[in-house]
């Protein structure tokens, strides 16, 4: 599985990553988090907002700072 | 009855009878005057961001880029400014919008008229002042924010700037094929009451060392102080009062009670106005992230423009009330 969190590297976004990264460890995945703060990598996914969580090179959570248990749901289902 | 009155009441009993200050007491009085304003500003601030973040919910930038497409221009300023009331982006989103809305066709003008609205009528400046000053100051302050927003756009959209645009945004492929989310009603409230713990746990600790200053203010500052050194009578406040505004930026909540007590001292509404929207408008570090996507000459032209409107609004708005 491919976890990306794309932003441009505000407060936001960083804490989005950190939060992923505990929640994939939490859920014993062996996939890492890549972090990408090239902006334009966010606008070629058609979204406009940041922070993006990307699974698989799909946004499934954009703009927005969710809590560990939404992101651990979001892996869990992409993990199906 | 004010609906705010048990509020009052709450903080009568704190201050005078648990902690027995006299009524008419200057500390006494700053006392009441941080519980009551601490308090009622806490409840606006989570009734209201949550109840914008539902409507935002509803009305994601993927979606509204397409209303800004009209066939009179002014029209989509107009729309663009109104879209950014209730959709203030963090300063990190500004560049993908930018590009976002850039790409699928919306006007440069049109794209600056939602840049300058989304940060300026801000929804925690809305809510402070609707709080402190009561609607009408509140309505004031959102309408000349869409007026600004409308003109200023409209002017750059004229201007033909779209050659200032660095050239590699104009080269990204925006995949178009992102169908947007449909969430449920249940998602919605509950991503709305997310953000709005993390936004108000964020913004209140500022608000607290700003009701906590505008209560000495209130307490302790001669009155009319201000309305001889920067009151109508000297034309340099409103300029002045503006280049104070600019690095305030992360305290727009902190700023605003202090500014009540400041016009309570005799600082005129206008000055105060422009004060607050310098404040939220002319951020350096969204200025910082706008210059990747603007050249410096752009960024020279709109920076100035933006601060003429403010001046002009807060000189409109002494000479008029």
């Amino acid at each position: 599985m491919k976890i990306q969190v794309l932003g441009s590297g505000c407060p936001t976004c960083k804490k989005l990553h950190e939060i992923t990264v505990e929640a994939v460890k939490q859920l014993n995945l062996k996939d890492s988090v890549e972090y990408i703060t090239d902006v334009s990598k966010i606008v070629e996914m058609g979204v406009m907002s940041s922070p993006v969580l990307a699974i698989n090179g799909k946004p499934v959570m954009v703009g927005f700072l969710p809590d560990m248990e939404k992101v651990k749901d979001l892996l869990k289902e992409a993990q199906k | 009855m004010d609906i705010f009155y048990p509020v009052q009441l709450f903080a009568d009993w704190v201050s005078y009878t648990v902690f027995s200050f006299a009524k008419n007491s200057v500390l006494g009085g700053a006392v009441n005057f941080f519980i009551f304003d601490g308090i009622k500003i806490f409840l606006l601030l989570s009734v209201i961001i949550f109840v914008v973040s539902v409507i935002r919910s509803y009305l994601p930038p993927e979606k509204t880029k397409k209303w800004l497409s009209n066939r009179f221009e002014i029209v989509s300023n107009v729309i663009a400014a109104l879209i950014g009331i209730v959709t203030p982006f963090c300063s990190c989103s500004a560049v993908p919008l930018f590009i976002g809305l850039v790409e699928s066709g919306v006007p440069l003008g049109v794209t600056f008229s939602y840049l300058i609205s989304a940060p300026m009528v801000n929804e925690v400046a809305a809510v402070m002042l609707l709080g402190l000053f009561g609607p009408t100051v509140a309505i004031l302050y959102i309408s000349s924010g869409v007026i600004i927003a409308v003109i200023v756009g409209f002017i750059l959209g004229r201007l033909k700037l779209e050659y200032l645009v660095e050239d590699y945004v104009w080269k990204i492929k925006v995949n178009n094929q992102m169908k947007v989310d449909n969430k449920t009603v249940s998602d919605r409230l509950k991503e709305s009451c997310q953000y709005t713990i993390n936004l108000v746990k964020t913004v209140f600790p500022y608000v607290l060392i700003g009701v906590a200053a505008g209560a000495l203010v209130h307490g302790y500052a001669p009155e009319n102080f201000l309305a001889r050194i920067a009151g109508k009578g000297n034309p340099l406040a409103v300029p002045l009062a503006v280049l104070i505004g600019v690095p305030l930026y992360s305290n727009a909540a902190g700023t605003i009670p202090i500014v009540k007590s400041l016009m309570e001292k005799g600082l005129p509404i206008g000055t105060a106005l422009a004060f607050m929207m310098s404040v939220t408008a002319l951020s350096f570090p969204e200025m910082i992230i706008l210059r990747k996507v603007l050249k410096p000459k752009l960024l020279a032209i709109y920076i100035p423009i933006l601060t003429l409107g403010i001046i002009f609004t807060g000189y409109l708005f002494n000479l008029v009330i």
